[in-house]
């Protein structure tokens, strides 16, 4: 029964890895411009598709050159969505902004089936497949991966937020744009800035998870809706909060498939969802909204 | 004035164009098709009009039918049941077509079925659940295997290796949770016990917890029941978690993208499948291996690797076409009778042998049990 605790508790935790990269994306566009970009999902599925798309064949670059790109490609995609989309929209208010988003996580959907077609791909895995044994227990290489990932972005997106005059500036503009823009931050630019940011972690997110979990044009959508309900989880806005939801709705998830049944364990994990959100609701982590009048 | 005359010459044209089409539409027969071109089951649709497509301009420019020409009318549901309901309708009332092939998933099909009764149209479906012709429809048939006979082949391949106790993982959609009951229902009279019985969604990314659940029951083997990346997933975990237990799959991965997602973890893994996977494997006596090898070089010289899926398109297009040869014109009583007739018809899905009580005409000899070995499929006897 302990092997079988200890399986769950990896699997969650690889699971929740994966929601929790896509929930600091979520965070990070939260944080500048109190919008939830639902676009995200999407970012996730450009990056591992632009890295399959590039790597395969003969004539496919080596593997880091193509991540590489396809990561840069996303940032590209990110930044191209905030300025041609979101920023003409300036003066509209959040709801609206936030239906620009759908909107436009519908219609790179529907570029990258037009791109890539409608097939699955898989991307090699970095360092091997051979499982790696803990006990009873095993875990593939490229969960490590994903988890290190995982952790390192966590840490960058902290430190940038914390101690760099761009990533404050980033929340300045979220906090008041007006007296942002009074202090004379670039407002325009820390939106680019926020969403080539929020692009990187979803193409990050990608490359990394695609050996596991595989990749096509519509693989976007559930990692978008997993990532957003870790992000809800753990409160909308703070990155720690994010990481910490994501982990939390892997390991709901893996122990209720595991100790209690596998058909019902996303309605566990949303019941539970929902629970936080009656008794917290801006989630485990997150401040309190006080509204002033 | 210009404007005028460019006006003019466009109503004359419209006029023109309008009385051609009138004048082929008293020679034509129309098939109407709705397919899941685009959506979740894209695999399905857009292999199945692609075969459409190929083959009507083939008898078009051979001749056609009887003397005339076959027109496509066809409709992408998007793999919505609610939309095949309308394009089913505006196929028969508005389109007035002559014969209705398509319906790319079970779904699609079953909610259309009524329609199809109570407007007297012949239909033949293109997708899996036994549901579609059990009990019997008048207007009804279908071409693809069930997943009833899918189950009934692992069975068999199971007794053959003495293996009593399985454990069955399943995806939780249509496919799926058909295929479930289907196993569960089957497993009793054939002497076989399921001991567990998992699930996991259709957009999982990890079945670990599952099959750890799995290694401590004392299944002999697993079957895993779904398509898109699911089994994959399923298969991968199982290598990752050091399971030794034979690994059965479903037709619903009988396709090389499994093997190419799956990689190395797919080694030895069994399933049930169309022959035409295998359609250079065949020992040259087989029946089957001509029309197989003829659909399969057709299909890949224009559009890439070949699907089961495509295969079940030309079968239920070419039973059509032989009954409305056979029917001499289009009377839909006459083309549903003459279906019905089909007797030693070689498709890509079997040999159809078609009758009052059975209005699919396959068994399970259609089935071929196939091993992956070093990343491809060899036959097992």
């Amino acid at each position: 029964m302990a092997d079988q605790i200890l399986q769950f508790l990896l699997t969650g935790i690889t699971v929740g890895a994966t929601y929790a990269l896509v929930a600091l994306g979520f965070a990070i566009i939260y944080n500048a411009s109190d919008v939830v970009n639902f676009a995200q999902g999407e970012f996730v599925m450009i990056g591992a598709m632009s890295a399959v798309a590039l790597s395969a064949g003969d004539g496919g670059l080596p593997m880091p050159v193509a991540l590489l790109l396809a990561v840069l490609i996303t940032v590209g995609v990110g930044v191209l969505l905030q300025r041609f989309a979101i920023a003409p929209a300036r003066g509209a208010s959040v709801v609206t902004t936030i239906i620009i988003t759908i909107g436009a996580s519908i219609f790179l959907r529907g570029v990258a089936l037009l791109v890539w077609g409608k097939d699955i791909f898989a991307l090699p895995a970095f360092s091997g497949d051979a499982p790696i044994h803990i006990g009873q227990a095993t875990l593939l290489p490229q969960n490590l991966w994903v988890m290190g990932g995982a952790g390192l972005m966590v840490l960058g997106v902290h430190w940038f937020f914390g101690h760099t005059t761009i990533g404050k500036a980033v929340l300045a503009c979220s906090c008041n744009r007006t007296a942002a823009h009074l202090v004379g931050i670039n407002v325009g630019l820390m939106m680019l800035i926020a969403y080539g940011l929020s692009a990187f972690l979803g193409a990050m997110a990608g490359v990394l998870v695609a050996p596991i979990t595989f990749t096509s044009y519509d693989a976007g959508v559930m990692l978008g809706l997993k990532g957003f309900a870790a992000a809800i989880l753990g409160g909308m806005g703070n990155p720690m909060g994010a990481v910490a939801g994501g982990l939390l709705l892997g390991l709901i998830e893996s122990l209720s498939a595991g100790l209690i049944s596998s058909g019902y364990k996303d309605a566990i994990g949303f019941v539970i969802l929902l629970l936080v959100l009656f008794f917290r609701p801006s989630g485990l982590f997150g401040r309190a909204s006080v509204e002033r009048v | 004035m210009n404007i005028r005359k460019t006006l003019a010459t466009l109503g004359i044209s419209a006029l023109v164009g309008l009385s051609a089409a009138q004048a082929v539409a008293a020679g034509t027969i129309k098939i109407g098709s709705f397919l899941a071109v685009t959506g979740p089951a894209a695999f399905l649709g857009d292999p199945e009009l692609k075969t459409l497509q190929m083959y009507i301009d083939e008898i078009n420019t051979k001749g056609g039918v009887n003397g005339m020409q076959l027109e496509l009318v066809h409709y992408d549901t998007g793999g919505k049941a609610k939309e095949a309901v309308g394009f089913a309708k505006r196929l028969i009332k508005k389109d007035r077509v002559d014969v209705i092939v398509g319906g790319s998933t079970s779904g699609s099909t079953l909610a259309v079925i009524p329609l199809v009764e109570k407007d007297r149209i012949p239909f033949i479906s293109l997708a899996g659940s036994v549901k579609i012709i059990d009990p019997v429809k008048k207007w009804v048939f279908k071409v693809p295997h069930t997943d009833r006979m899918a189950a009934a082949k692992i069975f068999e391949d199971m007794k053959k290796r003495g293996i009593k106790r399985i454990a069955l993982i399943s995806g939780s959609g249509g496919f799926g949770k058909s295929g479930r009951s289907q196993v569960l229902a089957l497993a009793p009279e054939q002497g076989i016990e399921v001991v567990s019985d998992e699930s996991y969604g259709a957009k999982d990314t990890d079945m670990t917890a599952q099959l750890t659940k799995i290694r401590n029951t004392d299944a002999q083997a697993i079957l895993c029941f779904g398509f898109g990346t699911g089994p994959a997933i399923v298969t991968k975990n199982v290598r990752q978690l050091g399971i030794e237990l034979p690994l059965y799959q479903s037709h619903g991965v009988a396709s090389k993208k499994f093997i190419e997602l799956a990689g190395a973890a797919a080694e030895g893994v069994r399933l049930p499948a169309s022959a035409l996977l295998v359609a250079d494997k065949l020992p040259a006596s087989d029946p089957q291996k001509g029309l197989l090898l003829a659909y399969k070089q057709r299909f890949e010289s224009k559009y890439g690797p070949v699907s089961t899926f495509g295969g079940h398109a030309y079968d239920g297009l070419m039973i059509t076409v032989r009954a409305i040869e056979r029917a001499g014109g289009t009377d839909k009583a006459k083309v549903r009778d003459e279906i019905e007739k089909t007797r030693g018809f070689i498709g890509t899905g079997g040999i159809f042998n078609m009758s009052p009580t059975d209005h699919l005409g396959l068994d399970l000899s259609a089935f071929k049990m196939l091993e992956i070995k070093h990343g491809d499929w060899t036959i097992v006897e």
